[in-house]
C-alpha cells in the first residue's frame, strides 16, 4: 500500500503519528457530521415529498379551475382582469445552519394586508370560477413557499452529505490505513536498524576480546617459556 | 428584499398573476432559457417554472444547484403533472443516501 516513499526516521514517525491523531480525529467528528445531517435530511425529506404531493395537487385543482373559468368567458376579459395585479408578493430571505450547511429561510409579506386583493377585477364582468381558481392558488401559495424552501434545503444538504460521506470513507479506507502503514513500516525498519548497530557491536566487543585474549595467550606463553 | 417569479408557457401561470407573483411567460426553450437567466442575475429569491421547461433547460438549473438562491422549483403546468418533481427530489435523496430509501420502502409497503 505505501507507495510512496517515506524516511524511516524518527522525525518522520513522530510526523506520522501526529497526523494519525489528526486524521483519526477528523474521521470521528465527519462521522458524526455525516449521521447528523443524515438524520435531519431524511425528516426534511419526508416533508419535501408530502408538500410536493400537495402542492401539486393543488395546482391541478386551480389550473382546472382556470380551464373552468376561462371557458366561461371570452379569452381577452380574463386577461384584462388579471392584467394588473392589486397584490404583490415580497420575499425577506434569512439563513438557518444545520450543520455547517446554509440554508435559506423564506419569510412573505405581501403589500397589502387585505386577503381579498388577491382579486384585481371588478366582480362584474367576470365570472364566478375566476374568483374560485384565484382563490384555490392563493391558498396554495404558504405552502409553495413552503416547498421551494424544504426543496431547496434538501438539495443544498444532500449535496453536503455527499461531500461529507466521500471525506469520511477517503479518511476510513485510504488516509488512515496508509498512515497506519507507514508508521508500521518505520517503526519496523527503526527496530531493525537499532539491532544491526546491536549485532555491529557485539562483534566488534568480540573481536577485541579475542585481540586481546592473543596478547594474554602470548604473555603466557612467553612467561611459562 | 426578494421577490418571486414564475416561468413557463402563459396558459400554466398567468393565473398567478393575481397573488402578486412575477410572470414570465416564455414560448420556446431559448426564450425561457434568456428569461431564466435574467431572472436569476435580479433579486429572485424562489423561481417556480413548469416541468416542462424545467426538464428542457436541466443543465442550466442545474447551475444554481449549489446556489442558496435563487431556489428553481418545478411545479406541473396545466397540461398535467408528469412526475419529474417528484423524480428531483427522488434523485436527491439517491444521492445523499446512494440508494432511495424513502420512495422504495413506499413502492414495497404498497405492494
Amino acid at each position: 500500500m505505501a507507495a510512496t516513499h517515506v524516511n524511516p526516521t524518527r522525525m518522520e514517525l513522530t510526523r506520522l503519528k501526529k497526523k494519525l491523531v489528526t486524521a483519526m480525529r477528523g474521521h470521528r467528528l465527519l462521522k458524526d457530521k455525516r449521521d447528523e445531517l443524515m438524520r435531519q435530511y431524511l425528516d426534511l425529506v419526508r416533508l419535501n415529498r408530502s408538500l410536493r404531493e400537495k402542492v401539486e395537487e393543488g395546482i391541478r385543482s386551480a389550473n382546472q379551475n382556470f380551464v373552468l373559468a376561462r371557458a366561461g368567458m371570452p379569452d381577452e376579459e380574463v386577461n384584462v382582469a388579471l392584467m394588473a395585479p392589486k397584490q404583490e408578493v415580497s420575499l425577506e430571505v434569512s439563513q438557518r445552519n444545520v450543520m455547517s450547511v446554509e440554508v435559506p429561510v423564506f419569510q412573505y409579506q405581501t403589500r397589502t394586508s387585505d386577503p381579498n386583493d388577491i382579486y384585481s377585477y371588478g366582480f362584474a364582468f367576470t365570472s364566478g370560477d375566476l374568483d374560485d381558481a384565484v382563490k384555490s392558488l392563493a391558498d396554495l401559495l404558504p405552502d409553495m413557499l413552503k416547498l421551494a424552501e424544504v426543496e431547496k434545503s434538501c438539495r443544498l444538504m444532500a449535496a453536503e452529505i455527499e461531500k461529507t460521506r466521500r471525506r469520511v470513507n477517503a479518511l476510513e479506507h485510504i488516509m488512515i490505513p496508509d498512515l497506519q502503514e507507514n508508521i508500521k513500516y518505520i517503526t519496523m525498519k527503526l527496530d531493525e536498524n537499532e539491532r544491526s548497530t546491536q549485532i555491529r557491536l557485539m562483534k566488534v566487543k568480540d573481536m577485541m576480546l579475542e585481540e586481546a585474549h592473543h596478547y594474554k595467550e602470548k604473555a603466557e606463553e612467553a612467561f611459562a617459556g | 428584499m426578494y421577490k418571486i417569479a414564475v416561468l413557463g408557457d402563459r396558459d400554466s401561470i398567468y393565473g398567478f398573476a393575481s397573488l402578486g407573483l412575477d410572470v414570465c411567460p416564455a414560448e420556446d426553450l431559448t426564450e425561457a432559457a434568456g428569461k431564466l437567466k435574467r431572472l436569476a442575475e435580479e433579486d429572485y429569491a424562489v423561481i417556480y417554472v413548469t416541468e416542462a421547461v424545467f426538464e428542457g433547460l436541466a443543465s442550466e438549473i442545474s447551475r444554481y444547484e449549489s446556489q442558496q438562491i435563487p431556489a428553481v422549483i418545478p411545479i406541473p403546468g396545466v397540461s398535467g403533472n408528469t412526475g419529474i418533481g417528484m423524480l428531483n427530489v427522488k434523485k436527491t435523496v439517491e444521492q445523499a443516501v446512494g440508494s432511495d430509501i424513502i420512495f422504495n420502502s413506499e413502492n414495497e409497503r404498497s405492494r
